[in-house]
């Protein structure tokens, strides 16, 4: 184990399967001679050159779009995105061909291609560099959608993702890249897709968060047994696509009550898809309505106090936790 | 367009079959058709009936290491790959033994053991996927040549700047190959792009034009041959526009309002098939005869591909899930959200829940059909403009 930053437990994982494996190689916007947007692949051109770590055009859709046919003919790509955001101009390779062409073509080709990108609030980019898109990616059957919140799944989850066969989207949190923890240096360190992390063991409410609302429930976890005597558990999914929801409904099956935490849009969220498979599956264990903590329905605002105010902090996930609980506490 | 120079015949068992491909492209064409009409054919269809020259004369400028990779007019490609036409006919009637097991249908060819990467229903779409072809044949240190076909429409979507600029850039071994057959579905050429003369579209990207004559199979292939042993050479791509002319409607639905009936008929004098043929016949490389026994051997092997593809099953419903995703060990839990109802927390994890979710699926494909029976058309736009008049069309073919 060594203390490492999420960007650079990002970093090693890179590191680690570029000298593994030949068919790895990198493409994205600045990512070789700059070293990166978030420095993610610092150092990466350095060591593995221009063939393996390519610096591409800002011509989004056509690096993913090229991903995709290497991926088919040989090649494990992974694409660096800068911004989450910027993935929608990539949208028609990623849903229209990437995830459809196992399927569509009979099952005769296969896309092992990872895209890397972070998303998130809290740095005041505005409207267009801000927001939190995993509920569209979610959405789409044939891509597998992981969002590490912390260094050590960073890496592991990072290397499992270029190891597997299927089209990754791997959403990062610009906010997590400076967080530090311990990280396995083991190089076969695999966290495996669908196999939730319980961030922290409760009795009396399961607290979801997604991506780095992980953290934000953590830390909401601890003001709760400190201040109100209440044990939250604390699941972190880890991949929506697989989704670990045995993990979710046991949980809920022990707490009777659930707390759903996204920084992304209320309507056809997250929280709002993991609400329905509770309502479906696990309606009579529930002692309070699902209460979901999300981003604000509006375009992220660019002034600091609004941006705030736009995604979710912890008081308000122990408000919505006290609320299952049938206490107004800060409400 | 005036007709090309007349280039050389090639060896006359080379013409022969080339004549012969694109005489089964033209009679599997007509039959696709038909059956449409008699409505064993859903969806789009897209025919390739005047382009058979660009296929065939481009195919065969291609090793068969070599990839080519087209758009949703994409039959042809396939067959001249050497898909047996019958697994494409089945793959248009939705049978299993369709090349994509009736998942893909008109619009989404595939062989991937014959190097055909594909039809692409997005206008565009395949671009950037040839572009990562040939940048893996590069990666690789393989002199494979990716030949990269798509419309004149497609000349205008930003992955086409987008993919000529990057494959000029990193020095990708592909040949970008417009065929401009005059038409982006039904709005003409000198409506939908500033620049008509193609070839030069990709001149301030990096990547140098020429253009062949679409209606002529010796042109296409002459030029296709040169420019793709040229970017096998010198590792950077080019753009061949090839000009030609579909004698159909854009699919099968397209009343043709767009063009007149002079222009089609002007463009059917220069039938690439006709005008191959006779001069094989003339030059003595043919007999007579033998245009007509090559004719009836290709409306031979389409009827055969007609009765297999029609004997063909149509998938099972447990079918449904199959290659949505590329099962390993790692990942579960896929169909947890079609795992509802009385199944409880166990049904939601493990590839044992791929079987038990397909317990389900027959009621809701049942369901489905049921639905799509009672005539739920979707409305209005392209998809609305598209959609057939099964009745007229079956009146029309006395069926």
């Amino acid at each position: 184990m060594a203390e490492m930053r999420y960007r650079e437990a990002l970093g090693a994982a890179l590191r680690e399967e570029l000298r593994r494996d030949e068919r790895v190689m990198l493409m994205g916007e600045d990512i070789g001679v700059f070293g990166g947007a978030f420095k993610v692949t610092d150092g990466l051109l350095e060591e593995f050159g221009e063939r393996r770590v390519r610096d591409t055009p800002i011509s989004e859709n056509t690096i993913v779009g090229m991903g995709v046919g290497a991926a088919m003919t040989g090649l494990r790509p992974v694409v660096e995105l800068m911004t989450i955001n910027f993935s929608l101009l990539a949208f028609d390779q990623i849903v229209n061909h990437a995830s459809k062409i196992h399927y569509m073509f009979g099952g005769q080709a296969r896309v092992p291609l990872v895209v890397r990108m972070p998303q998130g609030a809290g740095h005041q980019l505005g409207p267009t560099h801000s927001h939190c898109l995993e509920a569209i990616y979610l959405h789409v059957p044939g891509l597998l959608v992981a969002a590490p919140a912390t260094p050590a799944d960073a890496k592991g989850m990072l290397k499992t993702a270029i190891r597997d066969e299927n089209p990754v989207i791997f959403i990062e949190h610009e906010s997590l890249y400076g967080a530090r923890g311990e990280v396995p240096d083991d190089e076969d360190h695999l966290v495996q897709f669908g196999v939730a992390r319980i961030a922290r063991e409760g009795g009396d409410v399961t607290i979801v968060g997604i991506s780095r609302m992980a953290v934000t429930a953590e830390r909401a976890a601890a003001t709760l047994a400190a201040d109100h005597g209440v044990e939250a558990e604390v699941i972190d999914p880890r991949t929506l696509r697989p989704l670990d929801l045995d993990t979710i409904l046991a949980s809920v099956r022990k707490t009777n009550r659930c707390v759903i935490v996204e920084e992304g849009w209320p309507h056809g969220g997250v929280g709002a898809n993991l609400a329905a498979l509770i309502g479906e599956q696990a309606f009579d264990d529930l002692d309070a309505p699902v209460q979901r903590v999300t981003g604000a329905d509006v375009p992220m605002p660019y002034s600091k106090p609004l941006e705030d105010i736009a995604y979710p902090h912890e008081p308000q996930v122990v408000a919505a936790a006290l609320a299952t609980l049938g206490h107004d506490g800060a409400r | 367009m005036p007709a090309s120079t007349p280039r050389a015949l090639p060896a006359p068992e080379t013409a022969r079959e080339w004549l012969e491909t694109m005489t089964l492209i033209r009679r599997f064409e007509e039959r696709a058709g038909e059956s449409y009409a008699r409505a064993k054919i859903g969806g789009f269809l897209h025919l390739s009936i005047g382009e058979e020259a660009t296929i065939v004369g481009s195919a065969r400028a291609l090793r068969d290491t070599d990839y080519l990779i087209s758009t949703y007019r994409s039959h042809g490609h396939a067959l001249v790959r050497g898909t047996p036409p019958e697994q494409v006919m089945a793959e248009l009637f939705g049978r299993v033994d369709g090349v994509c097991h009736g998942r893909g249908g008109s619009m989404h060819m595939f062989d991937l053991a014959r190097r055909f990467m594909g039809g692409y229903g997005i206008v565009g779409g395949n671009l950037p996927i040839a572009a990562g072809i040939a940048l893996s044949s590069d990666y690789g240190g393989r002199d494979e040549v990716t030949l990269c076909q798509f419309g004149d429409g497609a000349s205008n979507q930003g992955t086409f700047g987008e993919s000529l600029n990057l494959a000029a850039l990193w020095r990708l071994p592909v040949v970008f190959m417009v065929t401009n057959n005059q038409f982006g579905m039904g709005t003409a050429l000198g409506r939908h792009s500033a620049v008509t003369d193609l070839q030069r579209k990709g001149e301030s990207l990096g990547v140098p034009g020429v253009r062949c004559d679409g209606m002529d199979v010796l042109d296409t292939h002459a030029v296709v041959a040169e420019a793709v042993e040229r970017v096998r050479e010198e590792r950077r791509p080019l753009l061949i526009e090839a000009v030609t002319y579909r004698f159909r409607g854009h699919s099968m639905a397209d009343p043709e309002q767009y063009r007149t009936k002079e222009e089609v008929e002007a463009w059917r004098r220069r039938d690439p098939i006709p005008a191959f043929g006779e001069r094989l016949v003339a030059e003595g490389e043919l007999e007579p005869g033998e245009l007509e026994a090559i004719d009836a051997a290709a409306i031979a092997r389409v009827d055969a591909a007609v009765e297999f593809a029609d004997a063909s099953p149509f998938p099972q419903p447990d079918a449904l899930f199959e290659d949505t995703y590329v099962l390993g060990d790692s990942p579960h839990g896929w169909y947890s959200v079609e795992t509802t109802g009385e199944r409880a927390a166990g049904a939601s994890g493990g590839r044992d829940s791929v079987e038990s979710a397909n317990d389900e699926i027959p009621q809701q494909l049942t369901t489905a059909l049921a639905a799509g029976e009672e005539g739920g058309e979707p409305g209005g736009g392209e998809i609305g403009a598209e959609l057939p008049d099964r009745a007229a069309e079956q009146r029309a073919a006395g069926g």
